[in-house]
């Protein structure tokens, strides 16, 4: 299990006790305020947080800090939202990216 | 009064915008992370003197002294596209336009990844992540990992993974391939691990610099290095190891890893996994310079500073009007020599408005950058001096270049 670090040696104590609810995929979990999404969803132990769009294999974070945008999911609706910049909020609706219908690639050399 | 416009909340950036604040002139940062302190946030480690360097007291000093000065800082303000239109620097964001004469970049580095069979699986992260998510968030990659890329960062960032009580099972390397190139070879690793070797407790430093003096030790080492790897902070370092591929259904499982020779080639039969639920890429750092390539700024590889850099000068002004940079952007090296550099490049913007008053200080400046690259503690790479002195070089024939363009 993944689990938070409350003690650390050398770093501060974290405090737990300001809780937000969401939902990721139907489910309904908590996080703590003002983290990322993504730091919430792997406190859950969720790693997967999309299928590769065409392949329809599971992404999780890669960088954690916005630069590869490997982690983006849909928030409140709106898509390619980068988990790992996004504090999360109480409330927050958020959803995996799917699997395209129609395969690019076949498209692709259907065209070319 | 026209605004300064600063993109990047780490320490570059925000002691450029301390510096531009204290001259009395105005400055608004903008950042797309969701706290201000950039890369600076996730480093801890102990230095010489016995103090910890801990990056969240620092990231925030720097960003409450910031915030004292009046200084705006829009956090979550990704910086879409800059450009110069009626001269002056228009620059975009998801939600509004922005406008000034001198915008400073000051937007980092990033990882370069090692694109190992297997490293899309999730539970596969940069060694940076792995960084973030312990130090910053307090959530723990996973329970056990293993790293690949023996390199300053990964070397630092498994001490903090093991001050976090998160098991290390091995660091080691990437199998050799076109992509992954020197990073995959056991001579070029130990060339550059030389340079840590201070940071390391005994055993390693026995093996590593008294021992490693010339080439042919160096090659002797290597050829010798135990199939087991030698032990820094109680982690296995394997340097005759190589992952081979990462495996796993729907999340990491392990890795395969196989003994190489000390030119980096695999050898057939000898494969074994390792069990871990976390897996961390560590391909080093490289400076983050896609607004200045959009701005129009002329580049050059520079190997010693990581990769393609701005051209720029000692005073961080880059070739086009009303544009500076500093930090990692202009080459990786550690926090403390970015907070010098900002200080430096807050004063040659300051000096622009002022008409030239600034000059005796930004000379000073100019020296506390070198100094403070003298003392630092963690290296990124060995010849970053000379990575520095080839960029002044070039800088001066452009300008030559430039100004024969005109005449001519």
């Amino acid at each position: 299990m993944t689990s938070r670090i409350i003690h650390h040696p050398v770093l501060d104590k974290v405090d737990e006790t300001d809780i937000v609810s969401f939902k990721f995929n139907d489910t309904v979990l908590t996080g703590l305020r003002n983290e990322s999404l993504a730091a919430a969803l792997l406190a859950n132990n969720i790693r997967t947080l999309r299928v590769h769009e065409e392949s329809g294999t599971p992404r999780g974070i890669y960088c954690n800090i916005g630069h590869c945008f490997e982690c983006r999911v849909n928030v409140n609706g709106q898509q390619g939202v980068r988990a790992c910049l996004t504090p999360v909020e109480e409330g927050m609706t958020v959803s995996s990216g799917e699997k395209f219908l129609t395969s690019v690639k076949d498209w692709r050399s259907n065209n070319e | 009064m026209n605004r300064v416009i600063v993109i990047g909340a780490g320490p570059a950036g925000l002691s450029a915008a301390i510096t531009i604040a204290e001259n009395g002139y105005e400055v608004l940062i903008l950042d797309e992370y969701m706290l201000a302190g950039g890369r600076l946030l996730g480093q801890l480690y102990e230095e010489e003197n016995g103090k910890w360097w801990n990056g969240i007291k620092e990231s925030k000093s720097l960003h409450d002294k910031a915030v004292a000065l009046g200084i705006e800082i829009r956090l979550g303000t990704p910086v879409s596209n800059i450009e110069k239109l009626d001269g002056s620097w228009v620059i975009y964001t998801d939600e509004e336009t922005y406008y000034t004469s001198h915008l400073l970049l000051a937007t980092g580095a990033a990882e370069v990844p090692l694109s190992i069979p297997g490293w899309t699986l999730p539970g596969v992260m940069s060694v940076g992540a792995a960084q973030v998510m312990t130090n910053v968030h307090r959530v723990k990659p996973g329970n056990r990992g293993v790293i690949i890329g023996v390199n300053v960062l990964s070397s630092a960032i498994a001490m903090e993974l093991k001050l976090a009580d998160i098991d290390v099972a091995a660091i080691t390397l990437p199998k050799m391939n076109q992509v992954t190139k020197e990073s995959g070879n056991p001579m070029d690793v130990m060339n550059s691990l030389l340079h840590v070797s201070h940071m390391a407790p005994s055993a390693f430093v026995k093996f590593g610099s008294k021992l490693m003096k010339n080439e042919f030790m160096k090659k002797m080492g290597i050829t010798f290095f135990p199939k087991k790897g030698v032990k820094m902070w109680d982690i296995p370092i394997m340097l005759r190891k190589a992952v081979i591929n990462i495996y796993g259904k729907d999340a990491v499982e392990g890795v395969t890893i196989a003994t190489i020779s000390a030119s980096g080639e695999v050898i057939e039969g000898t494969e074994e996994t390792i069990s871990a639920d976390f897996v961390c890429i560590a391909g080093g750092l490289y400076p983050l310079a896609e607004l200045a390539a959009i701005a129009g700024c002329p580049f050059y590889y520079i190997e010693e500073l990581g990769g393609y850099v701005p051209l720029h000068n000692e005073r961080m002004e880059t070739v086009l009007d009303g544009l500076y940079v500093a930090g990692n952007i202009t080459g990786v090296e550690g926090a403390k020599v970015a907070i010098s550099q900002g200080v430096a490049a807050g004063l040659a913007i300051a000096n622009s408005f002022s008409g030239g008053k600034h000059e005796v200080v930004i000379q000073e400046a100019i020296q506390t950058i070198g100094r403070t690259r003298d003392e630092a503690f963690i290296q990124f790479h060995p010849d970053v001096k000379e990575g520095k002195e080839k960029l002044q070089r070039y800088f001066e024939e452009y300008g030559q270049e430039v100004k024969v363009g005109v005449t001519g």
